[in-house]
C-alpha cells in the first residue's frame, strides 16, 4: 500500500519550522539528559541558569549576525567582522588603560564609559563603511573586499595595542559584559535591544525592500532607481557597528584586549546563523527573526557539548554535523529527493 | 545538415532545419534572436548533441561530439566573443592546445613561424609576439579566425564577426573572407547586418522560430523580402498589408514635445540619433532584432552613458548619467528582458509594483504596508493581473502578468516619458491586448510613450509616428498615413542603393 510521504520533507514548510524543531530537539535532548538543564534561579536579584547562559554567551554571535544577515541579503558576504570585534575591543581597552605606546593615548576621555563606548564604536562604523564603500564604489567583490579587512584589521588591532594584551579594571565599561538589567545579563539586553533596532531599521524603512530586490536582482533594482550603492554602503556600515558593539561586550566580558583572539572565526558563525535561519547567501530575502533562532541554535548546541562534557577534539564534528542536518532539510532539492526515495521505499 | 532537429526543456529550438554549405561560399545564416542560428551552429560544432537528423561532411555521416571533433573534422568556429586569452601573445593563442614540440621543450621558434604563416594567410604581417589583449579588436578577431584556420579547415562558421568593428575594419575582414572563400574554404557568416549580408554572401539560409524557411541566392531575394521572411511573413502579404490608421499625425504638431534628444549615441551602441516625444503621444522604435532599438532605449535612460549628444526632458537636460537621474527627469523604463531585467523574482507582486515608487521616494519616505497593498490591488484590478493575491513571489506568475506587473510598476512611480521594450514579447493573445490598451489610456491621459516592437502591427496600431533603425543606426522616421507595416519594411531595406530600386518595384 502507499503511504504518503511525510509532509516534512515534501512541502514546503515555514521558513522557522526546521530550525526552531532543530532548536527544540536539542533542548529535549538536554532535558532528557542533564536534570537541571531547565532550572532557572534567582540569585540577589540576578538570573542564572543553562538557559540563561546561552542567551548571554548568544548574544555576540547574535548581534554579528544581524549585520551579517542584511549584508547576505544584498548579495555579500562580511569576512571582517571577527576582525573588527578585535579592534573596537583593542580600542576600547586602550582608551581605558591608555598603555605605552596606544596610538590614541593622547585622547583622555577621563575614563567615561558613554565616551569610550561611542568612539570604539565609531571605529567599528567606519571599519563597516569601509567595506561598504570598498563594495559599493570599488565594485570589489565582497568577499575578496571583507577579507582584507578579515586579515589586516586584527594587525590593526595588534597596533593599537602594541601586540600587547591589554587588562583593565574599570566597573563602569565592565557592566557591558558582566552586569545585570532587570535580572538579565546585559549583554542580553543589549542584543535583544539591537534586535529591535535591526527590525526596526529593515522593516521600518524601505531599506528592507531594497536590500532584497538588490540582493535579488540588480539589474532590475537598479532599473527601478534603487540606489544600490547607498544600500550596500548602509548595511556594510550596519554590520560594522554591530560588530563593534559585539567586540565591546567581549572586552568587557573577559576585562582585557587580545588582537589575536577576540572574536576569531566568529564571522562563520555569524553567517552560519543567518543561512540557518533561512537568510540565502545568495542574496534576496532575509529573515531576522530566523536568524535569531539560528544564532540560539548555534549557541545551544555550543553550550550542550560544553557541558555534557564531549572530548574538545570532537566538538566542532558534532556541531558540523547537527549544522549540516538543518541545512539539508532547509535545501528544497535535498527535501524533493529525500520525498522521492521514501516514498518509493514506502510503496 | 538534414532534417536537424534539436530540443531544449519546454521549447523546439531546431525543428527539421536543413542546410548546405558549399565549397568555395560564404553563406549567410539569417534569422532574428531566437530563430535558432546559434543552435543549429552549436550542433554542426558538436557544442549540442543532435535530437534527430544527420549531418553530412563530404558525403560521409559525421556525428562531432565536442568542438575539438569538429575541428578536427574541419569544421572550425569564430564565436561572437572573441575567446582569445588576453596575456598571451597572437602566436601563443593562435597555436594553443597544439603547440609544436622538441625535445619534450616547446619549439618557440617553430610556434611564431606557424602563427606567422597562418597571420599571412589572413594577408596580415605583425608581430605575433605582442600580447593580444593590447591589440585592437579587429586584430583579436584576425587572430581568432587564424586560430581556427591553423588546422585544416574545411568550413568555417564566422558567429557575429562585425559587431564590435568599424565599418573598415569590417571591410578588411570581408577582404579576408573572399580571399577563404577563394581559397575553397566554405564560410558560414551570421550576423545581423543585412548591408554585410548583401556586400558578401552568396547564399542565404532564412530560419524562424527554429523551422527553415528557405535558402536562397543573395542575388535573386530583395531586401524587402530577405526583411519579410526574417520576421516571418509572406512577401505578397505584406505588399496587401493595409495601414491600419490614419493616426494623429495632425495633432502632433500642436503637442507640447515633452522629450528631445540630439545626437545621443555611444560607440558600438547605436550611432548618434535625435528623437523627439511629446506628451500624449506614442512614438515607436521600429527596426530589426539586433538593430540597436534597446541600445537606443538604454541610453535614453541612462542603463548604458552615452558619449555624445544630449537629452532635454521637461525642463531638465544634460546626457543622463544613470537610471536613478533619468527617473528622477520624469523618465520610465521597461526592459526587454523582462527575467533578468525587469522582475525582483522572490519578492511578492506587491512589492514588485511599490519598487520604483518606493525608489523614488526614498529610503526614509516608506510606503506602509497598508499604502503597497492599496496601490498593487488597485493594479491589479485595473490592469486584471491574475495572481492568487498581492502576496504572491512574482516569479509564479506568467509572462503576461509580470509583464502587467511591471507595467504597474511605473504606472504608481507616475512618470512622464514611459519607454517600453518588447512589453509584449512572450505573453498571450490576451495579455497583448490589455497591454495595447494600458498604453492608449497612458497616452490619453497624457503620458509620453516610447514604444520598443518587433511586432509590426502593434507598432501600426499604437504609435502615432515611427523611427527605424538599421544596423545600429537610426535610418528614417515615419508619421501619420505613412506609419505601416509596408512602409516599415521598405525602410528597413531600402535607402541603400542595392536593395532600394528591387524593393520599389516589388511595392
Amino acid at each position: 500500500m502507499k503511504r504518503p510521504a511525510p509532509r516534512l520533507l515534501t512541502s514546503s514548510p515555514p521558513r522557522l519550522l526546521m530550525p526552531l524543531a532543530a532548536l527544540a530537539l536539542v533542548l529535549l535532548y538536554d532535558a532528557l539528559t542533564m536534570p537541571g538543564f531547565f532550572h532557572v534561579e534567582m540569585r540577589d536579584g540576578h538570573l542564572f541558569g543553562s538557559l540563561v547562559d546561552i542567551l548571554n554567551r548568544g548574544a555576540p554571535v547574535l548581534l554579528l549576525a544581524l549585520g551579517m544577515t542584511l549584508v547576505l541579503s544584498t548579495g555579500g558576504v562580511d569576512l571582517s567582522v571577527g576582525a573588527v570585534m578585535a579592534i573596537t575591543g583593542a580600542m576600547a581597552a586602550g582608551l581605558i588603560a591608555r598603555p605605552e605606546g596606544f596610538v590614541l593615548a593622547g585622547l583622555d576621555l577621563h575614563g567615561s564609559a558613554p565616551a569610550i563606548v561611542a568612539v570604539s564604536l565609531v571605529a567599528g562604523l567606519a571599519a563597516g563603511l569601509f567595506n561598504g564603500a570598498l563594495v559599493a564604489f570599488a565594485d570589489v567583490q565582497p568577499i575578496v573586499a571583507t577579507l582584507i579587512l578579515m586579515v589586516a584589521g586584527r594587525g590593526v588591532a595588534q597596533l593599537l595595542t602594541a601586540g600587547q594584551i591589554i587588562t583593565f579594571e574599570h566597573p563602569g565599561f565592565q557592566f557591558l559584559g558582566s552586569g545585570f538589567v532587570a535580572g538579565l545579563p546585559f549583554p542580553v539586553t543589549v542584543a535583544a535591544a539591537m534586535f529591535l533596532v535591526t527590525a526596526a531599521l529593515s522593516r521600518g524603512t524601505a531599506l528592507g525592500l531594497f536590500v532584497e530586490a538588490v540582493g535579488d536582482n540588480p539589474t532590475a533594482s537598479r532599473f527601478a532607481g534603487v540606489n544600490a550603492r547607498m544600500v550596500k554602503l548602509l548595511v556594510y556600515g550596519f554590520c560594522g557597528l554591530c560588530a563593534g558593539i559585539a567586540g565591546l561586550i567581549g572586552t568587557a566580558d573577559i576585562k582585557a584586549a587580545d588582537a589575536n583572539n577576540a572574536g576569531l572565526y566568529m564571522e562563520l558563525d555569524a553567517i552560519l546563523a543567518a543561512a540557518i535561519g533561512g537568510t540565502s547567501l545568495s542574496g534576496g530575502r532575509f529573515y531576522l527573526s530566523g536568524t535569531l533562532v539560528g544564532a540560539l541554535l548555534l549557541q545551544t548546541l555550543t553550550t550542550t557539548i560544553l557541558t555534557k562534557g564531549v572530548p574538545p577534539v570532537l566538538t566542532l564534528v558534532v556541531k558540523a554535523a547537527v549544522v549540516v542536518a538543518v541545512c539539508l532539510l532547509q535545501s528544497p532539492k535535498f527535501r524533493a529527493v529525500a520525498g522521492r526515495r521514501f516514498r518509493r521505499e514506502a510503496a | 545538415m538534414r532534417g536537424i532537429r534539436r530540443a531544449f526543456p519546454g521549447v523546439l529550438a531546431l525543428d527539421g532545419v536543413d542546410f548546405t554549405l558549399r565549397a568555395g561560399e560564404v553563406h549567410a545564416l539569417m534569422g532574428e534572436n531566437g530563430a535558432g542560428k546559434s543552435t543549429l551552429v552549436k550542433v554542426l560544432t558538436g557544442v549540442h548533441p543532435r535530437d534527430g537528423g544527420e549531418v553530412r561532411l563530404n558525403g560521409s555521416l559525421i556525428h562531432p561530439a565536442s568542438p575539438q571533433d569538429a575541428q578536427a573534422l574541419g569544421i572550425s568556429t569564430v564565436y561572437q566573443e572573441v575567446n582569445l586569452i588576453p596575456g598571451l601573445s597572437a602566436a601563443e593563442n593562435i597555436m594553443l592546445g597544439r603547440l609544436p614540440r622538441r625535445w619534450g621543450r616547446i619549439d618557440w621558434g617553430a610556434v611564431n613561424r606557424r602563427a606567422e604563416l597562418a597571420m599571412g594567410r589572413l594577408g596580415l604581417d605583425l608581430d605575433v609576439t605582442q600580447p593580444v589583449g593590447s591589440c585592437s579588436i579587429a586584430i583579436q578577431q584576425m587572430t581568432a579566425i587564424a586560430r581556427a584556420l591553423d588546422v585544416q579547415a574545411k568550413a568555417l562558421i564566422l558567429d557575429e564577426p562585425t559587431s564590435s568593428l568599424d565599418a573598415q575594419e569590417a571591410q578588411n575582414l570581408f577582404s579576408v573572407i573572399r580571399k577563404l572563400r577563394d581559397d575553397g574554404l566554405g564560410i558560414v557568416f551570421i550576423t545581423h547586418f543585412l548591408g554585410q549580408v548583401y556586400d558578401i554572401a552568396d547564399r542565404i539560409t532564412v530560419l524562424r522560430n527554429g523551422k527553415l524557411v528557405g535558402e536562397y541566392e543573395t542575388a535573386s531575394l530583395p531586401r524587402l523580402e530577405l526583411v519579410a521572411r526574417m520576421m516571418g511573413r509572406d512577401p505578397d502579404e505584406v505588399a496587401a498589408l493595409e495601414s491600419a490608421r490614419p493616426a494623429d499625425a495632425a495633432k502632433t504638431e500642436e503637442r507640447k514635445p515633452f522629450l528631445s534628444v540630439r545626437g545621443l549615441g555611444r560607440r558600438g551602441s547605436i550611432r548618434p540619433f535625435d528623437l523627439e516625444v511629446a506628451q500624449g503621444e506614442v512614438v515607436g522604435l521600429a527596426g530589426l532584432l539586433g538593430s540597436g532599438r534597446t541600445e537606443a532605449a538604454r541610453l535614453l535612460f541612462g542603463a548604458d552613458r552615452a558619449e555624445t549628444g544630449s537629452v532635454t526632458a521637461g525642463d531638465r537636460s544634460g546626457v543622463p548619467g544613470s537610471c536613478r537621474q533619468a527617473i528622477a527627469w520624469g523618465l520610465g523604463f521597461c526592459p526587454e528582458d523582462r527575467k533578468a531585467e525587469g522582475i525582483v523574482p522572490d519578492l511578492s507582486v506587491r512589492e514588485n509594483i511599490a519598487l520604483a515608487l518606493q525608489a523614488r521616494r526614498g529610503v526614509l519616505r516608506r510606503l506602509s504596508r497598508k499604502q503597497q497593498t492599496e496601490i498593487a490591488d488597485r493594479y491589479i484590478r485595473e490592469l486584471s493581473i491574475v495572481t492568487p493575491d498581492a502576496e504572491t513571489p512574482i516569479r509564479s506568475l506568467s509572462g503576461g502578468n509580470q509583464q502587467k506587473a511591471l507595467l504597474a510598476r511605473w504606472l504608481a512611480a507616475d512618470p512622464r516619458l514611459l519607454i517600453l521594450d518588447e512589453p509584449t514579447r512572450g505573453i498571450d493573445v490576451g495579455a497583448k491586448f490589455e497591454v495595447a490598451k494600458a498604453i492608449e489610456e497612458l497616452r490619453a491621459a497624457g503620458m509620453a510613450i516610447l514604444f520598443v516592437s518587433s511586432e509590426l502591427e502593434e507598432v501600426v496600431r499604437s504609435c502615432g509616428r515611427v523611427a527605424v533603425l538599421r544596423d545600429r543606426e537610426k535610418i528614417g522616421e515615419l508619421a501619420g498615413p505613412d506609419v505601416s507595416a509596408q512602409g516599415i519594411m521598405a525602410t528597413i531595406a531600402g535607402s541603400q542603393p542595392k536593395g532600394s530600386t528591387e524593393a520599389e518595384v516589388r511595392l
